[in-house]
């Protein structure tokens, strides 16, 4: 079991309390995941010719500022970090590949969550409420996020196999579920030359959609080959630049619930976590069909 | 009739629900209104008195379960597992059902206005389901007894291993699953969706707009044909 939660905020002055919205939300499914919570979340791009990379630290008093002075220095450019506790974004113009190879070399315990001109991700072990905390989730502003609350059961409980999990810049999947072929997945896609962090199985649907992105589907496209591959139970909840979208497996074994409301759109694995939502009364609240694809735009 | 209050934000669930299990002497023609239900699970489960209870509001899973003699309304949505294993009674549902409304339910009557999830009615014993939106797939998995009226449509494999259950559908149905057919409907058959569409708040409805399903019957009859494949 695990839940996971998505919001899409339509009105502009809301944006500035998106974190605010959400923390009900994703403590609202803490019965359903209580053993790991992430979020990414989505704002501002930097600019055209810069880089966000979400990076974590196992320890909670690591010298994220020495890092940034050491990057300065020894790759001679400007770089912004913003640390928060265990966690730091880090926003640089140089190619992401160098700066992997660069924390690779000097800071091998790092592990990094995502790169992207727009979505920060921020994943640990621990309550939802303990997580939120950890992060400042409440304080977020931004224009639409994705989370989840995780309850082990197919892999360990550690923060690289908490969600989400990302492969490519600004995009972001959720999944509740478990899949029966994560591992045939996980061999075909290394032969492809695609590399894996984990054993778990959504970092396989995950590399999988995004390997068939890069093959050139589209989004849908992508989602209509994970219907065929995909064995196992799954709603997966997806982020993009601009966008969220949401599949239920051919047998809704998985749970989701959506409002849409003239502010906002919001979705949940149960009607607990949208209950506080303002004037959620009026909001269209409905139960995602199986084997349909649901995509909301900014 | 005497009613009682509760507020979910107040109260914890448990206290309220032991309160509804108390003596039924005390509970009988009683009223019950339960406020800021906001999807939580359980409410009003495991009922044996004849009381009526109205949530306000959306209520998540296995809302009024096992439900005997009482009368629960839900004045909106409902989680997974609806009344599932009813026993007597009137649940009645004004918004949709997720997957698994009135499974292996025995008795009573349960009305979902909305449409119904998939695998509604799974498993039915005895109870009657009425349905004023669509089913999803795999409605009256292995029914073995009572009745689901369907206004809408139904998914695929409708009543697939169905035993003995009354299935009437208005719309269309995806597929009928393994040894459930239509079957033609007699006037005993169209008395009781006559009954139900009345009981259920759809006596405007014509009930020979209805088709109905049921067991062809060769899958739970010994046949010495099939001898290889038990």
């Amino acid at each position: 079991m695990c839940g996971i939660v998505g919001l899409l905020v339509k009105n502009q002055k809301m944006r500035a309390n998106i974190g605010e919205l959400m923390l009900p939300m994703l403590i609202g499914m803490t019965e359903r995941g209580p053993d790991s919570a992430g979020l990414a979340m989505f704002s501002a791009p930097v600019a055209d010719d810069a880089r966000k990379l979400s990076l974590y630290s196992g320890e909670e008093d690591f010298n994220w500022v020495k890092l940034g002075h050491e990057f300065e220095k020894h790759l001679g450019t400007k770089a912004q970090i913003e640390p928060k506790a265990n966690h730091a974004v880090l926003t640089t113009t140089l190619e992401p590949a160098t700066v992997k190879v660069w924390l690779l070399e000097n800071y091998p315990k790092l592990h990094l969550l995502s790169v992207g001109q727009l979505m920060d991700i921020y994943k640990d072990v621990g309550t939802p409420a303990e997580v939120a905390a950890r992060y400042d989730f409440k304080n977020f502003s931004g224009t639409h996020l994705v989370g989840h609350t995780r309850m082990a059961t197919e892999s360990a409980i550690t923060p690289a196999h908490a969600h989400p999990f990302t492969a490519g810049e600004d995009w972001c999947l959720v999944h509740n579920g478990s899949l029966s072929n994560a591992s045939s997945i996980r061999r075909k896609l290394q032969h492809e030359g695609i590399a894996f962090e984990t054993d778990n199985d959504t970092e396989a649907a995950c590399r999988f959609l995004q390997w068939r992105m890069r093959e050139g589907d589209d989004l849908e496209t992508a989602l209509n080959h994970g219907f065929d591959e995909l064995d196992g139970f799954y709603t997966l909840l997806m982020g993009t630049r601009d966008q969220l979208a949401l599949v239920r497996d051919p047998f809704a074994c998985k749970p989701a619930i959506i409002a849409e409301h003239d502010d906002y759109v919001a979705i949940a694995s149960e009607f607990r976590s949208l209950a506080h939502l303002p004037d959620i009364k009026n909001a269209k609240v409905f139960e995602p069909s199986p084997k349909e694809m649901y995509v909301w735009k900014l | 009739m005497e009613t009682l209050t509760f507020d979910l934000d107040k109260k914890p669930l448990r206290e309220i629900n032991q309160f509804l299990h108390g003596d039924a002497s005390t509970l009988n023609g009683k009223s019950i209104v339960i406020e800021n239900p906001n999807g939580a699970h359980n409410i009003a489960v495991g009922l044996k008195a004849d009381v009526e209870v109205t949530i306000k509001g959306h209520a998540g899973y296995y809302a009024a379960g096992m439900n005997q003699l009482a009368k629960v309304v839900v004045e909106g949505s409902v989680g997974s597992g609806v009344a599932e294993n009813m026993m007597s009674g009137h649940v009645h549902v004004k918004g949709f059902a997720s997957n698994a409304a009135g499974a292996t339910a025995n008795g009573g009557l349960l009305v979902i206005d909305g449409d119904a999830g998939l695998r509604c009615a799974i498993a039915l014993k005895g109870a009657d389901i009425v349905v004023g939106g669509s089913v999803g797939s795999f409605s009256a998995f292995m029914a073995q007894a009572g009745n689901l009226v369907i206004l809408g449509d139904a998914g695929e494999g409708l009543g697939d291993s169905i035993y003995e259950a009354r299935l009437f559908v208005r719309g269309k149905v995806k597929s009928l699953g393994a040894d459930c057919e239509e079957k033609v409907m007699g006037p005993e058959e169209r008395k009781i969706l006559v009954d139900l569409l009345s009981r259920s708040g759809h006596g405007d409805v014509d009930p020979d707009s209805f088709k109905l399903y049921g067991s062809a019957r060769t899958l739970y009859h010994f046949h010495v044909d099939n001898a290889g494949a038990y």
